[in-house]
């Protein structure tokens, strides 16, 4: 099981200049076995979802609006010391960027993953050095290096042992934010892999977050879009990412060149995120759109489902039967 | 190769090694550990042209365009600079010539002081060159560089600091800095690399179009393959202090001659969905550039790699007119390649 439904979910951090809406109405179903990437760029609150989800905010930041239900619980009322106990790690757990120099460098690899699971499950030593091997196989790393330290590893290997740890208490979800953007390709290559062949023999759900469309694209069955602090256009990758439909996804597609296509310049998006602590009005993507009329200024686009079955977008230039201008980027 | 007017910059022979600490066991048996970043690069650029360098971390790429500089002193070989070989210039000479080659680093977040307003950053290379004698026309300069960076009106920007800044202002400040001189040659180092996809397209138009009104030479270094088929005129691959192949960047990625060429092409994940594909060719990671492996780098990692390849350092050989690779084994690695672009067409 582990079925996540997060209900207009909005967290906020208090900063000097005000209120900073990172995350604002987000609403998503992760289904059991499912892979969701959300895509965004810096400030546009993906990282600050998966904090949220995870209950892993800093001090200034808080809830303040909401649901978010795993299996018909509602993960908000619980205490920290509940959540602590029950979900994380066990229920929902996670990888981070740059998580493999999170290691302990004085502690072998392996006892550093029997610890996790010694530290949430009534289990004996021995039995946790037998699942941590186990653990260590799966992400394609041989159990004979259980007793090596973590500078014995190299830097893909220990990014994987970090997601081997993740696994520690067999979570039905896990939440990888940027896993692999300091990896160089070919190594990111490998812990995508091994990423992937835990999820299909785990039935594990995922959150991916990144800003880097390929990993989403290769990696994620559906998609979100996020753009300050909300999501602008969600559905299957395939749908999305080959259809989009929103003007901002229709650019940040644009900006990834193909390698094997001719060659043209790189493409931008005119224009800065803007600060959420005082959003446009309407439509937050409206000052940097091409297709922006004086309605956008005005009126906020709900998310909603147009065209395609599961697509979803939220663009008042959007028909509701998914037409939209192609928009070109320069 | 081509008429020596064509070639602002070319490098024969480069090679920088970082020394290491002998231990006793060193000393006895008169070993030298080094780093060795790079070992015997050749390469040259065009006037007017976009040169990029690719590879991943450990390659050698940054200490490479560094070395270019002298940012970093060359252990051996010669950087020939408009018909002069700069490895012997003294201190002062070479700063001269800094007016005609500068940088711009990745960072613009450490790259930059951040108690300088964007007026002294910008116009401090003319101070240091001597030539801020007159003040109008120092501010001359700097707004004129502002201007070619697109930050206007420039007197909006001149006394902001680095903190009031985005990151593409940031950077459109270094490389400002970099343009106040009015060099011929520029280094940049990653220069979007730390950027949104959205901004960093500004930022190479920029690039490009300095390049191509005023017949700048560009070095640009990346780890991003696909960025670099796009941007750069041609494209040199290093793999662990060497490269492995360069060329016309469109026939780099048309007919990849070096199996690494390969396999860096094939890691690259595609951001069509329609083409599932992770690749993990090539077993294992970049071999400490300390200690690395004999003969051909690649031969541990190497799929075709032979004995020979163990033994024999592979020279760089032209194998088409400017399509050059440092391979033993050019035709079954262009039989993989045909190989593997035909399985791939198969299972699509």
């Amino acid at each position: 099981m582990g079925r996540l439904v997060v209900t207009d979910l909005q967290m906020y951090y208090k900063t000097r200049k005000g209120e900073v809406r990172a995350v604002d109405k987000i609403s998503f179903t992760l289904e059991p076995g499912r892979a969701l990437g959300v895509v965004g760029e810096s400030g546009c609150g993906k990282s600050s979802l998966g904090l949220t989800l995870l209950r892993l905010l800093p001090p200034n930041g808080r809830v303040v609006g909401g649901s978010i239900k795993l299996d018909d619980q509602e993960l908000l009322e619980l205490t920290d010391e509940a959540f602590r106990k029950g979900i994380r790690w066990k229920r929902i757990s996670m990888v981070f960027q740059g998580a493999m120099n999170a290691l302990n460098p004085v502690l072998t690899v392996g006892s550093q993953i029997a610890e996790a699971i010694l530290a949430h499950e009534k289990v004996s030593k021995d039995e946790a050095e037998e699942r941590a091997k186990k653990l260590l196989e799966m992400v394609g790393i041989n159990p004979n290096r259980y007793h090596h330290y973590p500078h014995q590893f190299s830097g893909g290997m220990k990014q994987r042992a970090v997601i081997a740890m993740a696994l520690a208490c067999n979570p039905d979800i896990i939440i990888a934010d940027e896993p692999t953007t300091a990896l160089d390709v070919m190594v990111q290559a490998q812990v995508l892999k091994a990423m992937a062949d835990l999820r299909k023999r785990l039935n594990l759900s995922m959150i991916l977050v990144s800003h880097d469309l390929s990993v989403v694209a290769q990696t994620c069955d559906d998609v979100a879009v996020m753009y300050a602090g909300r999501i602008v256009e969600y559905g299957p990758v395939e749908e999305v990412f080959t259809n989009p439909l929103h003007p901002y996804t229709q650019g940040l597609v644009q900006a990834f060149p193909d390698m094997y296509a001719e060659r043209a310049p790189i493409v931008s998006i005119p224009g800065t995120p803007p600060n959420l602590v005082d959003p446009p009005s309407g439509c937050r993507f409206h000052p940097r759109c091409p297709l922006a009329d004086e309605h956008c200024k005005r009126h906020e686009p709900a998310l909603e489902e147009k065209g395609r079955a599961g697509h979803k977008v939220a663009c008042l230039k959007v028909s509701d039967d998914g037409q939209v201008a192609k928009v070109r980027f320069a | 190769m081509t008429q020596q007017s064509d070639v602002i910059l070319e490098v024969k022979g480069l090679v920088k090694h970082f020394p290491l600490r002998r231990s006793l066991k060193d000393v006895l048996r008169g070993r030298r550990p080094a780093v060795r970043a790079v070992d015997g690069v050749d390469f040259f650029v065009r006037r007017g042209e976009i040169f990029g360098l690719v590879g991943e971390s450990g390659s050698g790429k940054t200490t490479t365009g560094r070395t270019l500089l002298r940012l970093e002193e060359p252990t051996a070989g010669q950087i020939i600079f408009d018909g002069q070989d700069i490895t012997k210039l003294r201190p002062s000479e070479m700063q001269k010539l800094r007016r005609r080659m500068q940088i711009v680093f990745q960072d613009p977040y450490d790259s930059m002081n951040p108690n300088m307003d964007v007026f002294t950053i910008v116009s401090e290379p003319l101070r240091i060159q001597g030539l801020a004698k007159d003040p109008a026309e120092v501010e001359e300069k700097v707004i004129r560089a502002l201007e070619d960076v697109e930050l206007t009106p420039a007197e909006e920007y001149m006394h902001r600091f680095p903190k009031e800044l985005s990151g593409g202002q940031r950077q459109r400040v270094a490389i400002a800095r970099a343009l106040v001189l009015d060099p011929d040659f520029i280094v940049a180092d990653e220069p979007v690399s730390m950027l949104d996809v959205s901004i960093r397209g500004e930022i190479l138009k920029i690039l490009m179009r300095l390049v191509r009104e005023r017949g700048l030479s560009l070095v640009f270094i990346t780890h991003d393959l696909a960025l670099a088929r796009h941007f750069c005129d041609r494209v040199a691959v290093m793999y662990l202090g060497k490269i492995v192949e360069y060329a016309d960047s469109t026939r780099l990625v048309q007919k990849p001659h070096h199996p690494y060429t390969q396999a860096l092409m094939r890691a690259v994940l595609s951001t069509d969905p329609r083409k599932k594909q992770i690749y993990t060719g090539l077993q294992g990671e970049i071999p400490n550039p300390a200690n690395p492996p004999s003969g051909c780098r690649l031969h541990p990692r190497c799929p075709l790699a032979t004995e020979r390849c163990k033994q024999e350092v592979p020279p760089l050989l032209e194998h088409e007119p400017g399509h050059w690779a440092a391979c033993h084994h050019i035709d079954r690695s262009l039989a993989a390649l045909e190989e593997s672009r035909k399985s791939l067409q198969a299972a699509q």
